[in-house]
C-alpha cells in the first residue's frame, strides 16, 4: 500500500480522546458501578475528638431490617492489619491507626464500627442505632500547644505528640546571621486545606471465593501500590487481587492514599461472601479523607546590604492529625528540600517537627510540601524588597541561580536538572507591562486607590522520583503491543484521574509509531490489564510513565526496523522509519509500510534470524533524578478600602515545565492548579474549634471558589529540556498552585504597604485585609 | 409506603415504585440506571446532579422522586436526543472542543446548568456565565474553558 503522511502529533492542540464518554454520562465512576447481590456499608463515625469508648452496643442495630452484619474494632484484631504509612524517616513514632478504633477515638470522623445492609438507605438507618459510649477527654487542637509539656496525648503511649524530628543543616547559620547587615524575621501559617475533589471516596470490595481473587474497584490515584497493602494488611496472596480505579474524579493527591474503607470492604466482602460498596457522603469525606498544609513557619534570614540572601534558620511545625496516613509524615519533608527556591542559599538550618493533633491526617494535597517552601521563600523575598526598599524583581534577580550554573546543586543536595530563571521573570515582566503597572498603582494611590502588584518566581521537585528518594519505588511501567490489526494499545502503569494521559500518550505513539490517534488505545487502572505500576501523583504521569512508554517505544520502532530491513533486503542501519514509511537510505522508492511489517510480524512464515514474532514490548524507567519545572507569575488586586474586598484583576504566567505533547492539557493543568493556589491565598481555611469540631464541614462553610470568584489566566511558556528523561518534559500538575499561592499574598500585602501592612496571614479575606487597612498592626 | 409515581425521562415513560425519601437523584442512578447524573455532595451545593425538569436546570439531589411526578425530566444521557446517532450537542461539543473539563465528574450538571443559561439568555456577558455557574463547582479547570466553552456553544446555538 502507499504510505501517507501523518501529521506531526507532538506539540498539538489536539482534543482528548478521553472526553467523549465524559460529555455523554457514559463513563464508569465506581459508585456507578453495580453488582449482583451487593451490598452496602456504613460507617459508625465518632462525634468527639478525643474520647475514651465506654461501650459499644450494636444489638439494636443488629435486629433491623435489611442489616446483615456489624463489625466494631475489637473484631478486626488479628484479622485486618493497621493502615499504612510509607517513609524514609530514620526515626518515627507509628502508633497503631486501626481501620476502626478501639478504646480511644482520636478526631471527629474517627471509624468506630461498620454496618453492612442491603442498601445504603438501611445500612445508614442502622448505623444510627449503633450507640457508642464516649467519655469526653480534652482535645488537642493547637500545634504549638500540643508541643508542650503537660499537653493531653493524641496517642499516650508514645509519650509525647511529636511524632517525629528532622533536623537539616547545610553551612553555619549561625555565622551567616552574625555577618548580615540585615536579619528578619517571619512567622507564616499555611492553613488547614480540604482537597474536595469533586467524585467522592468511593470502593467496592468482590471477593470470589471459587478462585480466592479479590476485586476491589477504588478511587484511588494508586492501584498498584493499594494492591500491595491489601495483600499485607488482609494476609492475601497479592497476585489474587485485582484493583480497578475506573474512572476517578479528581484527587489532587486526597485518594493517594490507602484508607480504611478499602480495608473494611475487602475483609467484609470475604467474610461475607458478597460484594460490599462503600460511598463517601461529602459530609463524610470533609471528615475522613486527608486533608493539606497546616504547617507553622518561624524564619530567620539574614542578608546583606545588596538584599543577597547569607543564611536562613527555620522553625517548622507540621500538623500530622491523629495518625499518619501513607505519605504524612513525608509531606513537609519535601518542604525542607525546596526552601532554596531559585536562590543561592549557602546556610541553611531547618529543624521540622510533626505533631499529632485531634485532627483529621493531614497528607498530599496538590503540590505537597512544595506550595509551602515556596510560599516561605517568596514572602521571604519580598520581606527583602520592603526592608531595604528595592523592588521586589530586583531582590529576586539578585539572587537567582545563574542560567549557566545548571545543573546546579542546592544547599539541600537537590540537582536542579535545567532552568533559567532570569529569563522567565524578565519575560513576565515585559509580557504584563510591569512598568506600566507600577506606574498606574502610583497614579491610583495618589487617588486614594488600592492596588497591589505581586510577583513570585518558582522552582518545583517533579517527576517523582529516583526510587532511592521513595518510600514505595519511583520507577514507572509500560506495555506497548502492536496487534496485528494495526491497533497500538499501550498499558501504562500511571493511573490518570483528569489529566489527559490517553491523549497525551497516544499523540508520543502516533508520531513515533506512524499511526492515527485513534489506532492508540491507552489502558491504565486494572492491576490485571497492567500488572505493574506506581501511580499518578507528583506531577509524574509524563516525565515517569511518559519515558516508560518513549522506552517501550524505542524497542518496537527498532523491532520494526529489523523487519523492514529483512523484507527490503537491506541493512538494518540504512532504514529510515518516518510516518508509516520504512525506507532505505537514498533510495526512496524502495520501502514497506508499517502494515507491511506488523503482518510480516504476526504471519511468522518469514522472520528476520533470531527475530520473534509479534511486536509488543514492556519497560520500566527508573528516573536518575527529579524534574525541575519552574515559572514566573504576576498578579494584580484591586482592594475596596470601604469593605476590604480584593479582586484580582489580572493573572499573568510563564511558565517552563520543558518540552510540551499538548499545550491545551498543559493550559489546563495550569488553570486548575492556579485556581487552587489563589483558593489557599484568599478563600480556604479549614477551622476546628477548641473543641476539635471541624466548622468548615460542608461546602457551605468551606470556600471552595466558584466560577465568579476565579479571573482569567494569561499564560506564556518557556521550553527549557529536561535531561533527566528522553522525552525532556517536566511536568505541570502542581506547578500552578505553588506559583500562585505567594504570587497572590504578595499582591495583597504590595497593596497594603501603604498601611504600614508587612504581612498577613491566609486566606486574606475581606473582613482581615479591611481590619489590617485600619490598623496596619500586622507589621 | 412505597408509592407508585410516572415520570418521563428523556422522552421515555416509566412507571415506579419509589420510597416517599427516595431522591430524585438517586431514582435516575439507581433504579433507571443513568448514572452520568453525579452525586458530589449532600447540600445542594455542588451541581454535580443538575437534571432539568420541565427544561429547567434542578439540582435532582434538592427534589424527592415523588415530587417529579408527571414531569418531563432530561439527564445528560438524553441531551443530544433528536441530534441524530453520534451527535452531541453543542454544549457537549464545545466542551470538549475548549478542553472545559478534565475528570468529568462535574461535566454533566455543569452543561446542564448552561443549558438553562442559553435558554434564558442566547448571548451572555463573561460575567453573566460566571455568575450564571455559581452553583456548579468544579474543582479541576479554574473555571476559564468552562467559560469559553458556554461562549462558543452560545455562538454555535445563536447560528443554527
Amino acid at each position: 500500500m502507499m504510505a501517507t503522511t501523518v501529521p506531526k502529533q507532538i506539540g498539538a492542540r489536539i482534543r482528548r480522546k478521553e472526553d467523549p464518554r465524559l460529555i455523554t454520562g457514559s463513563s464508569t465512576y465506581t459508585d456507578d458501578v453495580k453488582l449482583p447481590g451487593m451490598l452496602s456499608m456504613v460507617l459508625v463515625r465518632s462525634p468527639h475528638a478525643h474520647a475514651r469508648i465506654t461501650e459499644i452496643d450494636v444489638s439494636e442495630a443488629e435486629g433491623m431490617d435489611g442489616v446483615v452484619a456489624i463489625v466494631t474494632g475489637a473484631d478486626l484484631e488479628g484479622t485486618v492489619a493497621g493502615l499504612p504509612v510509607a517513609h524514609t524517616l530514620d526515626e518515627l513514632k507509628e502508633p497503631p491507626h486501626r481501620a476502626l478504633s478501639i478504646d480511644k477515638v482520636r478526631y471527629v470522623g474517627d471509624a468506630v464500627a461498620a454496618v453492612v445492609a442491603v442498601d445504603p438507605s438501611r445500612a445508614r438507618d442502622a448505623a444510627e442505632r449503633v450507640h457508642v459510649g464516649y467519655e469526653s477527654l480534652e482535645a488537642v487542637v493547637d500545634i504549638e500547644a500540643a508541643t508542650e509539656d503537660g499537653s493531653p496525648l493524641v496517642h499516650e503511649e508514645e509519650g509525647s505528640n511529636i511524632a517525629y524530628e528532622f533536623p537539616f543543616l547545610a553551612g553555619d547559620v549561625d555565622e551567616a546571621l552574625l555577618n548580615a547587615d540585615v536579619v528578619l524575621r517571619l512567622r507564616l501559617m499555611n492553613q488547614r486545606q480540604i482537597p474536595v475533589a469533586l467524585e467522592p471516596r468511593s470502593v467496592i470490595a468482590q471477593f470470589d471465593r471459587g478462585f480466592g481473587k479479590m476485586t476491589l474497584w477504588s478511587t484511588t490515584q494508586i492501584p498498584h501500590l493499594l494492591r500491595t497493602q491489601l495483600a499485607v494488611g488482609l494476609g492475601f496472596p497479592e497476585h489474587s487481587i485485582r484493583v480497578i480505579a475506573p474512572e476517578v474524579g479528581g484527587g489532587f493527591g486526597s485518594k493517594l492514599n490507602v484508607y480504611a474503607e478499602e480495608f473494611l470492604t475487602a475483609h467484609l466482602s470475604r467474610t461475607l461472601g458478597r460484594p460490599v460498596k462503600w460511598t463517601a457522603d461529602r459530609s463524610e469525606g470533609f471528615l475522613a479523607t486527608t486533608h493539606g498544609r497546616d504547617q507553622l513557619n518561624e524564619v530567620e534570614v539574614g542578608v546583606d546590604g545588596e538584599g543577597r540572601l547569607l543564611g536562613m534558620r527555620v522553625r517548622m511545625l507540621q500538623d500530622l492529625g491523629a495518625y499518619h496516613q501513607l505519605l504524612t509524615p513525608v509531606v513537609p519533608t519535601l518542604t525542607v528540600l525546596m526552601l532554596p527556591g531559585c536562590y543561592r542559599l549557602p546556610n541553611l538550618e531547618v529543624h521540622l517537627s510533626g505533631v499529632f493533633t485531634n485532627k483529621t491526617p493531614t497528607d498530599a494535597y496538590r503540590g505537597a510540601g512544595r506550595p509551602e517552601a515556596t510560599f516561605l521563600i517568596e514572602r521571604v523575598m519580598d520581606h527583602i524588597a520592603a526592608e531595604l526598599n528595592l523592588d521586589p524583581a530586583e531582590v529576586r534577580r539578585r539572587n537567582f541561580i545563574a542560567a549557566d550554573d545548571f545543573p546546579a546543586t542546592t544547599a539541600t543536595e537537590l540537582v536542579y536538572d535545567s532552568g533559567d530563571y532570569e529569563s522567565a521573570l524578565d519575560r513576565l515582566l515585559e509580557l504584563a507591562d510591569y512598568a506600566g503597572l507600577r506606574r498606574e498603582q502610583e497614579e491610583r494611590r495618589a487617588r486614594g486607590k488600592v492596588m497591589g502588584i505581586g510577583l513570585s518566581t518558582y522552582v518545583e521537585i517533579c517527576g517523582i522520583g529516583p526510587s532511592a528518594a521513595l518510600p514505595a519505588g519511583g520507577w514507572e511501567a509500560c506495555t506497548v503491543e502492536v496487534r496485528r490489526t494495526g491497533a497500538v494499545v499501550v498499558k501504562t502503569g500511571i493511573s490518570p484521574h483528569g489529566q489527559g494521559q490517553e491523549t497525551t500518550f497516544a499523540q508520543i505513539v502516533a508520531d513515533r509509531l506512524g499511526v492515527s490517534i485513534e489506532a492508540v488505545e491507552i489502558a491504565h487502572g486494572d492491576t490485571d490489564y497492567v500488572p505493574e505500576g506506581i501511580g499518578t501523583f507528583g506531577s509524574r504521569g509524563l516525565a515517569v510513565g511518559g519515558a516508560a512508554l518513549s522506552l517501550a517505544l524505542d524497542t518496537i520502532r527498532a523491532k520494526v526496523k529489523k523487519f523492514a530491513a529483512h523484507l527490503l533486503e537491506a541493512h538494518e542501519e540504512d532504514i529510515e522509519y518516518e510516518g508509516d514509511r520504512l525506507e532505505i537510505k537514498g533510495a526512496p522508492d524502495r520501502f514497506v509500510t508499517l502494515e507491511d511489517v506488523i503482518g510480516a510480524a504476526y504471519l511468522a512464515t518469514d522472520l528476520p534470524e533470531g527475530v520473534e514474532p509479534g511486536l509488543a514490548a514492556t519497560h520500566f524507567f527508573e528516573p536518575p533524578n527529579f524534574t525541575f519545572p519552574f515559572g514566573a507569575h504576576l498578579c494584580v488586586v484591586d482592594i475596596d478600602p470601604e469593605t476590604g474586598e480584593p479582586t484580582l484583576r489580572r493573572y499573568v504566567g510563564v511558565d517552563d515545565c520543558g518540552n510540551v505533547i499538548n499545550p491545551m492539557i498543559v493550559d489546563g493543568q495550569l488553570h486548575g492548579g492556579i485556581a487552587q493556589g489563589i483558593a489557599q491565598a484568599l478563600f480556604e481555611e479549614a477551622v476546628y474549634d477548641r473543641n476539635g469540631q471541624l466548622v468548615t464541614g460542608t461546602l457551605m462553610d468551606y470556600a471552595l471558589p466558584k466560577a465568579s470568584y476565579l479571573p482569567n489566566y494569561e499564560l506564556h511558556r518557556m521550553t527549557t529540556q529536561t535531561p533527566v528523561n528522553p522525552l525532556g518534559a517536566k511536568g505541570i500538575g502542581e506547578a500552578g498552585t505553588i506559583g500562585s499561592t505567594p504570587c497572590v499574598m504578595n499582591a495583597i500585602v504590595d497593596a497594603l504597604s501603604p498601611y504600614g501592612v508587612r504581612h498577613l496571614e491566609m486566606p486574606a479575606r475581606p473582613e482581615k485585609i479591611w481590619r489590617a487597612m485600619g490598623s496596619g498592626a500586622s507589621k | 409506603m412505597k408509592r407508585t409515581i410516572r415520570l418521563t425521562v428523556n422522552g421515555r415513560e416509566h412507571s415506579l415504585e419509589v420510597e416517599p425519601r427516595l431522591l430524585l437523584a438517586h431514582l435516575l442512578r439507581d433504579d433507571l440506571d443513568l448514572t452520568g447524573t453525579h452525586i458530589g455532595c449532600e447540600t445542594s451545593l455542588c451541581g454535580a446532579c443538575t437534571v432539568l425538569v420541565d427544561g429547567r436546570a434542578v439540582k435532582s439531589c434538592t427534589l424527592l422522586a415523588v415530587q417529579a411526578e408527571g414531569r418531563q425530566v432530561t439527564t445528560i444521557e438524553g441531551l443530544a436526543e433528536g441530534a441524530g446517532p453520534q451527535q452531541l450537542h453543542p454544549l457537549q461539543e464545545a466542551f470538549w472542543n475548549e478542553h472545559g473539563l478534565q475528570c468529568g465528574f462535574c461535566t454533566p450538571g455543569m452543561i446542564m446548568t448552561a443549558h438553562q443559561l442559553l435558554q434564558e439568555n442566547a448571548e451572555p456577558s463573561e460575567d453573566e456565565i460566571r455568575h450564571g455557574l455559581e452553583g456548579n463547582l468544579c474543582r479541576c479547570t479554574g473555571y476559564q474553558n468552562i467559560v469559553r466553552a458556554v461562549q462558543s456553544a452560545a455562538a454555535e446555538m445563536r447560528e443554527r
